[in-house]
């Protein structure tokens, strides 16, 4: 059922799919209406990390070391955490300087240097073959055993074949037409690839989706949920050893590694970095990506222990290869649609992988290897051609097709002696070395040239003796005796235990040397040697990146040029279309009508270089630039006196905004204050001429009687007496209210005296009684007091509590009815404090006048009909003097049911004179 | 530019969490035979750790917006 050309043409249909997928990308990106402009799509284009090694190669290392598998992940979640510190500034360094790939990232960072670009170049080319050789492996082999269907077969059974006859050379080959056609189509001085980017998330979901498929089947269909595999897998002593860390399934030391090397390759795999900063479209994406991501890689592996265990129970051990055991048992349980589900999300994996490493690596190898020493060469004339875009194009299709070429001899050479992750691994321990050159070159200006120049070199090195090389020695292309004997026999050159370093797996061992040796010179030389010019402005550039604006680094140049000779030096590389577009873009956006009116100033020059930066790389771009314009070298201190004054400018302007800032804040601190002036003004207008209206009215009075009293002596003797007994009364009004009104100012200002003493307010309300009680005869009131016999002590002054009380029972008097009126006042105590009510069964207080009685002058009732009972601020001056001691006091009362006046005092918190 | 600077700081401090939670010491304490709900004591913690630190990642992420 499942013959070769049904393999086969699935596999091409698929493909097709791909390249529709990403032609319709390019086209939308065209029109302007990207695609993959949102984080969805940038954090499945992310998972371009899981390659065949994820998908075949995981189960394999599960099956030899149980959970050992799992650092791999783990290592770029936890980075993932650390992305919004150094991804968003690596992202926005590149943007900034038109960085298209680590090559040029690295270069441009240290000082534009050529010979810096090209060495990454070399590394990052000969570190990924290995990786490249994985995917060739892993497709071929899946492809092999899957024309074996229904019969279970290792590939490497049948033998060794002729390379014209080897599925894996015409896979590399098909690999590299493919992405040819995907990836150089055009140039683009970006660098950015729309349509790939939209092939790849989707290729992200195809494996996804066909690995849970395997695994669901594997899990509930062949056996009965995780549970199930596990108890099964327990009681084999041999997997059960799997379960557990230690022994078989390898240190905690090897677990550190792989997770520490995971991290940085998670950041520095040209691939990775070609998705996650070449190809970013905003910056805001990598926020979702941060978790996102992370969710992908833990879906991705949650059945590939299942699995692993499935295929060690299922087959007899040394049958079949465990890194084949996704394809192989879905194929030993007669199911052939999923196994050409699988095969084909196997080659997801792997295309998705290739794809964008190679365009990765053929970008860094024309920008930084091939076109700088092509230039260099003078008898090519390439300075005069009109138009290089083609010329850049072609380098880059080589490129692709050797890289794959590569792959394959390495595949060849080396392929059958390790397993896949062992053969990924290589690769990661490669991508290391660029860690601490970029990392420290984001963060530590006085990081140079030399310095990571010597870093680089010296991991590399070390890296390929400890690793690299012994893999050749595996494979029997060096002698066995390099391994065994070390270098001419050296024992402390053994390659696994240099230096006699034994107790580590060999990836282990070898970070630990390559990272020793590249740390150590790049901080030693850096510290030991002095920056030119270029790399103390670009140091500048990068670290303070985040300070800087967007055209900050035009400032750093000074010369003469010509706006035509920039213009067509733009044109050789980009196309003299594109070039026209860009110009006038710039010229646009500078305000002037054609490039050609532009001033040919430091500003252009930079754009110039900018825009060659992203078709040539930063330092040939560099090199093409000084060598089309005049140039005047500025000299070390006045690039720093630049810097520093930039710096100045910087720091002024920050504290020029934080004092304007602090001047905003205290203009509204001003304007409220303004305000609350204006507001007390307009009451104190208010309080005068409502105490002069008050003062009047007994006044008036006064004086009206006074005049009838002189104008009509004849006045009778009992009139007489009414009248200066009226006089009297107003007089006594007019006093008190001048007394209240005083003493409210006093209360208000804080100039009142207050006595505090201990007392017991029992003591206060039987005098306040005692004293009003000849106004309760008077009106006929009946009082009634219920009063505890043992109340605890307040502190508080006598004089004005008894002015209180008396106040309230005066109120409570006036209002109430004569004869049938009763007041009756309680005294209780309320949690912490004690509580005075004064009831009274007068006409009572509509609620929503409950706080106006307690403004000044307010008396509640008919201002008309009913003669004021009091001056209107007893209750105001009662309110301050119990909120002085704490307290608080209002009132409860419905129209018609009396009122009660209540208000606390609080207890002294460790109660004197309590029950204790 | 505050708020960025603590959601950065939020997510290092994350990232320190996940450094302890899978690595030795406290690795050594789940590295023993058991099982939980069948599945062995080891793979039990790790995805679920793994998958608590995401699901606090995607809170800092995601509550600041």
């Amino acid at each position: 059922m499942l013959q070769g050309w049904v393999v086969i043409v699935c596999s091409f249909a698929y493909l097709g799919v791909l390249f529709a997928i990403a032609y319709y990308g390019d086209k939308r990106a065209d029109a302007g209406r990207s695609i993959i402009a949102n984080p969805y799509i940038y954090s499945l284009s992310l998972a371009v990390y899981c390659t065949t090694w994820t998908f075949y190669g995981s189960v394999g290392r599960a099956a030899s070391t149980g959970i050992g598998f799992l650092p791999i992940y783990l290592g770029p979640t936890l980075m993932a955490a650390l992305w919004w510190f150094v991804m968003l500034r690596i992202i926005r360094i590149s943007k900034v300087n038109r960085i298209t790939s680590i090559a040029d990232f690295i270069a441009s960072r240290y000082g534009k240097s050529q010979l810096l670009g090209g060495l990454v170049t070399v590394i990052a080319v000969i570190g990924i073959i290995p990786y490249i050789s994985l995917q060739l492996k892993a497709v071929s082999n899946s492809f092999v055993i899957l024309l074996q269907y229904p019969q279970v077969a290792s590939p490497s059974a049948l033998g060794e074949v002729p390379i014209l006859s080897d599925s894996a050379f015409y896979i590399a080959m098909l690999l590299a037409a493919f992405t040819i056609l995907f990836g150089t189509r055009h140039l683009d001085a970006t660098e950015r690839h729309e349509g790939m980017v939209a092939a790849i998330a989707f290729e992200s979901v195809v494996k996804l989706v066909a690995f849970l498929a395997v695994g669901a089947f594997v899990t509930f269909g062949m056996y009965n949920g995780f549970g199930d595999i596990f108890s099964r897998a327990a009681g084999i002593p041999k997997l059960d050893a799997l379960l557990t860390l230690g022994g078989q399934a390898g240190t905690y030391g090897t677990w550190a590694a792989l997770t520490f090397v995971s991290m940085l390759s998670i950041m520095f795999l040209p691939r990775q970095f070609q998705i996650a900063v070449v190809e970013n479209v905003n910056e805001n994406h990598l926020a979702k990506a941060i978790w996102l991501f992370p969710l992908y890689l833990l879906a991705i592996n949650i059945f590939v222990l299942p699995i692993a265990f499935g295929g060690l129970m299922h087959f007899p051990e040394g049958t079949v290869d465990a890194d084949t055991f996704v394809l192989t048992l879905p194929m030993a349980e007669r199911q052939p649609a999923l196994a050409l589900l699988v095969f084909i999300g196997g080659l997801s994996a792997a295309t998705g992988m290739v794809i964008v490493e190679t365009i990765a690596l053929s970008t860094m190898v024309c920008n930084d290897l091939v076109m700088p020493a092509l230039l260099r060469m003078r008898s090519l004339r390439l300075n005069e051609r009109p138009d290089l875009s083609g010329l850049l194009l072609g380098i880059r299709r080589w490129a692709i097709a050797i890289i794959l070429l590569l792959g394959y001899f390495y595949f060849r050479l080396a392929g059958e002696a390790y397993a896949l992750v062992s053969i990924g691994l290589i690769s990661f321990a490669a991508v290391a070395q660029f860690a601490p050159a970029i990392i420290g070159g984001i963060f530590w200006k006085n990081a140079t040239r030399s310095g990571a120049f010597a870093g680089l070199t010296a991991g590399f090195l070390v890296w390929a003796y400890t690793l690299l090389l012994p893999s050749f020695s595996r494979s029997g292309w060096l002698p066995m005796s390099f391994i065994e004997e070390g270098l001419f026999g050296i024992a402390l050159l053994k390659p696994l235990q240099l230096f006699g370093l034994e107790g580590m797996d060999q990836i282990a061992h070898c970070l630990f040397w390559s990272m020793l040796a590249n740390i150590g010179c790049y901080v030693w030389g850096s510290l030991m040697s002095r920056p030119s010019v270029m790399e103390t402005s670009q140091a500048s550039a990068f670290v303070d990146v985040f300070k800087r604006t967007v055209e900050g680094g035009s400032t750093l140049w000074r010369g003469s040029a010509s706006v035509d000779d920039l213009f067509s030096l733009v044109s050789r590389f980009l196309g003299p279309s594109k070039a026209a577009r860009a110009f006038g873009d710039f010229a646009q956006r500078h305000g002037a009508r054609s490039f050609r009116d532009l001033p040919a100033n430091a500003a252009l020059v930079h754009f110039a270089e900018t825009q060659l930066a992203g078709a040539i790389g930063s330092a040939s771009a560099r090199v093409m630039v000084s060598s089309a314009v005049k140039e005047e070298p500025l000299g070390l201190e006045e690039v720093m006196n630049i810097l520093d004054e930039a710096s100045q400018v910087i720091a002024y302007s920050h504290k020029l905004e934080q004092k304007s800032r602090e001047l905003e804040e205290a203009t509204t601190e001003l304007r409220t204050a303004n305000e609350r002036l204006k507001e007390l003004d307009r009451m104190k207008d208010d309080f005068i001429s409502t105490v002069t209206h008050e003062l009047r009215t007994p006044l008036t009075s006064i004086r009206a009687f006074s005049e009838i009293l002189l104008e009509d002596p004849k006045t009778d003797l009992a009139q007489r007496k009414k009248f200066l007994g009226i006089i009297v009364k107003e007089t006594e009004r007019l006093t008190r209210l001048i007394n209240q009104v005083l003493d409210l100012a006093k209360l208000e200002s804080g100039k009142a005296e207050w006595h505090s003493t201990e007392l017991s307010l029992r003591e206060v309300v039987e005098d306040a009684v005692a004293a009003t009680s000849q106004l309760f005869k008077d009106k006929g009131v009946a009082v009634e007091t219920a009063l505890p016999s043992e109340v605890p002590l307040v502190v508080a002054d006598r004089d004005r509590l008894m002015q209180v009380i008396i106040n309230l029972l005066s109120n409570a008097v006036k209002f109430c009815p004569s004869r049938e009126g009763r007041v009756r006042i309680r005294l209780s105590k309320e949690r912490g404090d004690l509580r005075v009510d004064v009831e009274d069964n007068g006409p009572g207080i509509d609620p929503e006048h409950h706080e106006a009685i307690f403004d000044k002058f307010r008396q509640v009732g008919d201002m008309l009909t009913d003669k004021p009972q009091g001056t209107g601020l007893g209750l105001p001056i009662s309110r301050q003097i119990v909120g002085h001691f704490g307290g608080r006091m209002w009132v409860e009362s419905a129209r018609g049911k009396g009122a009660t006046f209540s208000f606390t005092l609080p207890l002294p918190i460790p109660a004197v004179g309590g029950s204790a | 530019m505050q708020k960025s600077s603590i959601r950065g700081q939020r997510l290092v401090a994350l990232f320190l969490i996940g450094f302890l939670l899978f690595n030795y010491p406290l690795l050594f304490l789940f590295n023993s035979g058991g099982t939980v709900f069948g599945i062995p004591l080891l793979y039990a913690y790790i995805f679920g750790a793994w998958g608590g630190l995401i699901a606090l990642m995607a809170l800092v992420v995601e509550k600041g917006r």
